[in-house]
């Protein structure tokens, strides 16, 4: 009996991880049908987040240093948030309606996150933001001028060069009379750890298995962030506008919503999500650049399996997905077959982490032969338009 | 002369003495395909204009470009004395345009109720009070019983009520109409027909209508037809003889 809850929790948290990480996406693929690649490093950014929230309210002691995870919690949501809104506007929005590109673009923004995240240093930040502050600066003065457009690939050309040229020797000169202290970054390609606050360690003892206070807490996390995106989706004003936008992109312009604004909400707030499941994946070990990696094709799984635009979909399919490692993984069934063991050796062979994916994923493709829309297909008239 | 040349119609809707919609020289493409040639064209405060002409000469083309669904490759369209050809649907519908497409365009997967709140998108101003005023159920009454069923799942001619409803909250100036009665019974038509002449009456409002169903071409103030994506006739209802109805409206 407590094999089969010890099962059961652990596949649940399994499944409470994957969710909260499928959360945004779920928005922003399964509501926008935007294939968002980088989600995973929006997760990754949630983490670093956190690393730096944690960092910042250790020396402030008892009790900061105790709940330092509910301000890490806002900041992880603002600051992917912001990063979402920043992609949204800047790349995907000129990208609606290509999912091809959109992949391959969103995919070089990771590549250009996860880099960000190993490379940044003061002087990084000193080269970039001058060389934004002269670049832009100048553009914004010469635009006034009344001939701007005629020069205006003039002014390109030439302040490009100027720009890149005074932004490298000046973070280059910083660089070499401060040293290292300058130059080394942040983060680096190391992982970073984040330590949970004293009160999520341990465990609670249910008869003789433990259930971790982390887990318990990504659980309640997981289900506060459901309630919290139905409430806004179905209660409030933007959430009408948002599911009006989704369903009907034209009639919703001419009804007098400004689709673009909307847009900018639904990807912030999928966005947000993914930096509130950093927090969450910062608990539960090590943060390195390459934590959005091991995401992104669950997360972009749980959407599928579930059906696209369904939010009750990617419950059940994280929930089943979560259960299935956990039982695959951990051999819970191989002891049923002792009188067969060659059976047995079979679930023995599959039961590590890794190996347990590899069949969770041959089940999806089978899966996914008879039930190509998911679990929780769109019904109805509207499906083909 | 039972109708005017096209020349005599730009005059004719040039002389309009308070235009709520004005359009001139209109020039509208898909692709390289020119739709729309050199339309002139207006709806006058307080009137009700119909469109008529038959299958693909441009008449839903011209409904789009009034609501920014379709760039206009040349021409002004001036909405209450104020250029709109630069705008927004979005913003063309906060200026007070109300659109009723072809094909009704409900939300299918939001409620009857959802569906009208979402009228008052148009409205200046936040935080307006969010709920459906009488008046909508007076015209509509059938809507009142079922404001929690999904728009998708009701009737063509329920749609269309909801359709027409959704665009009234929004209290527009102007109400776009295409081809309001199109695959709808009978019955259900004369109140829609009714309905449209009542907020006519009591709103003052202009309606642009396209439509085919002769019953309901008769209710309106002013003509004009189209053909080849030009306007080639136009005059005041009363006048509309056999001869035009003949050749402009597939009956």
């Amino acid at each position: 009996m407590s094999g089969l809850l010890d099962g059961l929790f652990n596949g649940i948290s399994i499944g409470a991880v994957l969710l909260l990480a499928a959360l945004g996406l779920a928005i922003v693929f399964g509501l926008m049908g935007v294939i968002n690649m980088a989600h995973g490093e929006l997760i990754m950014l949630g983490a670093y987040t956190t690393f730096v929230v944690q960092n910042i309210f250790k020396p402030l002691g008892a009790p900061w240093s105790d709940f330092y995870i509910f301000f890490a919690l806002v900041a992880a949501f603002i600051v992917a948030a912001l990063v979402g809104v920043l992609l949204e506007r800047t790349v995907v929005r000129y990208l609606y309606g290509r999912p091809l590109e959109t992949l391959l673009a969103t995919w070089g923004v990771s590549l250009i996150l996860q880099q960000f995240i190993r490379s940044v240093s003061p002087q990084f930040v000193v080269g970039v933001g001058l060389f934004c502050a002269l670049y832009f600066g100048a553009i914004a003065i010469i635009s006034r001028r009344p001939d701007f457009e005629r020069i205006r690939n003039w002014a390109i050309a030439i302040m490009v060069p100027i720009s890149v040229a005074i932004a490298l020797t000046a973070s280059n000169v910083l660089g070499q009379s401060f040293k290292l202290g300058f130059t080394r970054p942040w983060f680096g390609t190391q992982g970073v750890d984040v330590t949970a606050p004293k009160w999520l360690r341990g465990g609670l003892a249910i008869g003789d298995s433990q259930l971790p206070y982390t887990r318990l807490f990504i659980i309640a996390l997981t289900i506060v962030c459901l309630l919290g995106i139905y409430w806004f989706l179905n209660k409030t004003n933007w959430g009408l506008r948002i599911r009006s936008v989704t369903q009907n992109r034209t009639m919703s312009a001419c009804l007098g919503i400004p689709t673009q604004k909307v847009d900018a909400i639904t990807f912030a707030i999928g966005s947000g999500l993914a930096g509130i499941a950093g927090c969450a994946v910062a608990l539960l070990g090590s943060v390195s650049s390459n934590t959005g990696q091991a995401y992104i094709v669950d997360t972009f799984m749980v959407v599928v399996i579930g059906g696209v635009g369904k939010l009750i979909g990617s419950i059940m399919a994280a929930g089943a997905i979560g259960i299935l490692s956990y039982v695959i993984g951990s051999n819970a069934i191989g002891p049923l077959f002792d009188s067969m063991p060659f059976v047995k050796s079979i679930f023995e062979f599959f039961a590590t982490a890794s190996m347990a994916k590899v069949v969770v994923f041959a089940l999806i493709v089978v899966f996914l032969q008879f039930r190509p829309a998911g679990l929780f297909p769109q019904k109805g008239r509207t499906v083909e338009a | 002369m039972s109708y005017t040349k096209s020349s005599a119609a730009v005059e004719s809707s040039g002389a309009i003495a308070d235009p709520m919609l004005d359009i001139t020289n209109l020039n509208v493409y898909y692709g390289e395909s020119h739709i729309l040639r050199n339309v002139d064209f207006g709806v006058a405060s307080g009137k009700m204009v119909c469109l008529i002409g038959r299958n693909g000469v441009g008449k839903t083309t011209m409904l789009k470009t009034i609501m920014g669904l379709l760039a206009p490759r040349t021409g002004s369209i001036q909405f209450r004395g104020e250029s709109i050809v630069r705008k927004s649907p979005d913003q063309r519908a906060r200026l007070g345009i109300g659109y009723v497409p072809q094909g009704r365009e409900v939300i299918p997967r939001l409620t009857i109720k959802e569906n009208l709140l979402l009228g008052l998108e148009a409205l200046p101003g936040k935080g307006q009070k969010k709920e459906i005023p009488e008046e909508i159920f007076e015209l509509f009454p059938v809507l009142k019983t079922m404001l929690s069923r999904m728009g998708g799942d009701l009737s063509g001619g329920q749609q269309q009520q909801l359709a027409i409803a959704r665009a009234l909250m929004g209290q527009p100036k102007l109400l776009v109409l295409d081809e309001p009665t199109e695959g709808i019974q009978p019955s259900i038509i004369l109140e829609i027909e009714a309905a449209v002449k009542r907020i006519i009456k009591e709103r003052g409002i202009s309606v642009l209508l396209v439509e085919q169903h002769l019953h309901f071409v008769r209710q309106a103030d002013w003509y004009y037809a189209m053909q080849k994506g030009g306007i080639v006739a136009s005059g005041p209802t009363r006048e509309l003889s056999q001869e035009i109805i003949q050749e402009f409206l597939a009956v």
